[in-house]
C-alpha cells in the first residue's frame, strides 16, 4: 500500500485551514470562530472514531458491532429530525425510517454475499446507508413543511369535500418522497463522470484495481437507491398525519 | 320543522382572542338562510365551525340529533359541505376535479350524473377535458360548487360564492341554489352581501364582533 499520510504531512496540510481563515478575516465573513471550532471538532471526533473503530475491529464482537450500527442510526435520526422542525414525533419517525431502510439494505447485501458481517465492512457501509437515508429524510421533511404551508388552501378544500387525510395529502406526500429520492437518482446518473465517489476513491487510493473498485461503487449506487427510497417513503407516510389534529383538521 | 343543526352557547377562541361568542342558532331542515356582517366579524369562522373545519372551544353543536363529537369528521363533512369564497381547483383538468368526490369514496366517476350537473349550470360535457387555467372566474366557481353537490350533502355552507361574479354568472348560481334548496331539499346557509340573495332567503342572520344577531 502506498498510503503515506504521517503526522508531519498532516500538520503541513493544516496550513490549508489558514487559507479558509484568511479568506474569512479578509472578507469579514465572521466565520473565523466557526472554522476553528469546526476544525478542532473534526480532529477530535475523527481521532475518537479512529481509535474506537480500531478497538471494535479487533474485538470483532457481534453485539458490539450491532451497538455501533444502532448508534450510527440514532445519530442519523437525530440529525434528520432537526430538519423536520414543527413535525411532531420526528425523532421516533426518523429513527424507524432509518432503522428499516438501513436494516433492509444491509440485510440484502449480507445475504447476497456482497459484504460480510464483520465490523470493518458493516460499520462503514451502515454509515453510508444511514447518512444517505438521513439526508433524504431531511429533504422530505423540508418538502412536507413547505408544501403543507404553501398548499394550505388546497388541502383545506379537499378536507371540506370530505376527503380522508391520505386523500387530502397524497399529492404532497408523493412530492416529498420524490424530493427525498431525487439527489440519489441524479448522482447515480453522473457517477464517475463528475466525481469519483468516496467508496471507489478510497479503494483506488488504497491501491485496488479500478475495475474492482467500480464493482463496489455499483453496489453502493444500488444500496443508496434502496436506502433513500425506503427512508423517504416510511418517514413521509408516518409524518404527514402529524400535520392534522385529532379532529382531522389541518393544524 | 325539525332542527337539522343547532348551536347552543358556542364559543370559538384562538389563544386569548374570542372570535365567536355565545352563538345560539337553530337551523331547520330545508332552511335557506343568509348571513351578513362586516368583514372580520367571524362569519366565515361560524361556517367553518359548522363544517368541522375548526372546532368550537365550548358549547354544543348538534347535527341530526347527535353532538358533532360523535361523528367521524370526514363523514360529517360529506353531509355538511363547505364551499370556499375563492376555490382552488385541483390537478389539471375539470375532470380531475369532478372525479375527486368519487375518488375519495372509492367509486368510479358517474359520467351521466356529472354531465347532467355541468349542463344544469350551463356548462357542456366537453368542458371535462378543459384545462383549469383556461376557465373563466364564473366557470371555476361553478366547477368548484359541483364538487360539493355530486353527492348531495344535507347542508351546503356557502362562503360568498358569488362575490366578484358578473350578473349572468350570479343568476345561474342563484337559480341552481334555489333548485338545490327547494327541489332537492338541501339546507343552505350563505354568507353574502348581495341584496338579491338576502331578499330570497327565509331568514337573515348578522354576525357582528363574533356575536350572532337574528333578523327578520
Amino acid at each position: 500500500m502506498n498510503l503515506v499520510v504521517n503526522n508531519t504531512s498532516l500538520f503541513l496540510a493544516a496550513m490549508l485551514v489558514l487559507v479558509a481563515l484568511a479568506i474569512s478575516l479578509w472578507q469579514k465573513l465572521g466565520l473565523d470562530k466557526d472554522i476553528i471550532i469546526g476544525v478542532v471538532r473534526a480532529v477530535i471526533q475523527l481521532f475518537i472514531v479512529g481509535y474506537l473503530l480500531k478497538y471494535i475491529f479487533r474485538v470483532n464482537n457481534f453485539w458490539l458491532t450491532t451497538a455501533m450500527i444502532l448508534f450510527i442510526i440514532f445519530n442519523a435520526a437525530w440529525n434528520a429530525q432537526k430538519r423536520g422542525a414543527g413535525i411532531a414525533h420526528a425523532l421516533p419517525i426518523s429513527f424507524l425510517a432509518i432503522f428499516i431502510s438501513t436494516g433492509v439494505t444491509l440485510g440484502v447485501l449480507v445475504l447476497a454475499g456482497a459484504i460480510k458481517f464483520i465490523p470493518s465492512q458493516m460499520i462503514p457501509i451502515s454509515g453510508m446507508i444511514a447518512s444517505n437515508s438521513m439526508v433524504a429524510i431531511g429533504l422530505a421533511y423540508r418538502s412536507l413543511n413547505s408544501q403543507f404551508h404553501d398548499q394550505r388552501q388546497r388541502v383545506l378544500e379537499r378536507l371540506a369535500l370530505g376527503a380522508g387525510l391520505m386523500d387530502a395529502s397524497i399529492a404532497i406526500v408523493r412530492e416529498a418522497i420524490r424530493t427525498g429520492m431525487s439527489p440519489t437518482i441524479d448522482s447515480a446518473k453522473t457517477v464517475g463522470l463528475v466525481s469519483l465517489p468516496g467508496m471507489m476513491s478510497g479503494l483506488i487510493f488504497a491501491g485496488v484495481d479500478p475495475v474492482r473498485a467500480i464493482k463496489y461503487q455499483i453496489m453502493v449506487t444500488f444500496m443508496l437507491l434502496s436506502a433513500t427510497s425506503l427512508g423517504s417513503i416510511i418517514a413521509c407516510y408516518l409524518a404527514y398525519r402529524n400535520f392534522y389534529n385529532e379532529q382531522k383538521q389541518l393544524k | 320543522m325539525t332542527a337539522l343543526m343547532s348551536l347552543q352557547n358556542v364559543n370559538y377562541q384562538v389563544k386569548d382572542k374570542l372570535i365567536l361568542q355565545e352563538i345560539n342558532l337553530t337551523v331547520p331542515a330545508g332552511a335557506n338562510y343568509t348571513i351578513t356582517g362586516p368583514s372580520g366579524s367571524g362569519k366565515s369562522m361560524l361556517l367553518r365551525l359548522m363544517a368541522a373545519m375548526i372546532s368550537k372551544t365550548s358549547g354544543e353543536l348538534i347535527f341530526a340529533g347527535k353532538p358533532i363529537e360523535s361523528y367521524d369528521p370526514i363523514m360529517y363533512r360529506r353531509e355538511v359541505s363547505y364551499c370556499f369564497q375563492q376555490p382552488t381547483l385541483f390537478g389539471t383538468t375539470v375532470a380531475d376535479n369532478l372525479a375527486f368526490p368519487y375518488q375519495i369514496r372509492k367509486q368510479v366517476i358517474d359520467l351521466p350524473h356529472v354531465t347532467a350537473a355541468l349542463e344544469y349550470v350551463g356548462l357542456s360535457a366537453k368542458m371535462l377535458n378543459q384545462k383549469i387555467e383556461d376557465l373563466s372566474g364564473g366557470e371555476r366557481q361553478r366547477v368548484a360548487l359541483i364538487r360539493n353537490i355530486l353527492f348531495l350533502p344535507k347542508i351546503l355552507l356557502l362562503d360568498e360564492v358569488t362575490a366578484g361574479l358578473d350578473t349572468a354568472n350570479k343568476d345561474i348560481i342563484h337559480e341552481w341554489l334555489r333548485h338545490l334548496n327547494e327541489d332537492r331539499h338541501v339546507t343552505t346557509l350563505m354568507i353574502t352581501h348581495d341584496t338579491t340573495e338576502i331578499a330570497s332567503a327565509d331568514q337573515l342572520l348578522r354576525v357582528v364582533d363574533g356575536r350572532l344577531e337574528v333578523g327578520a
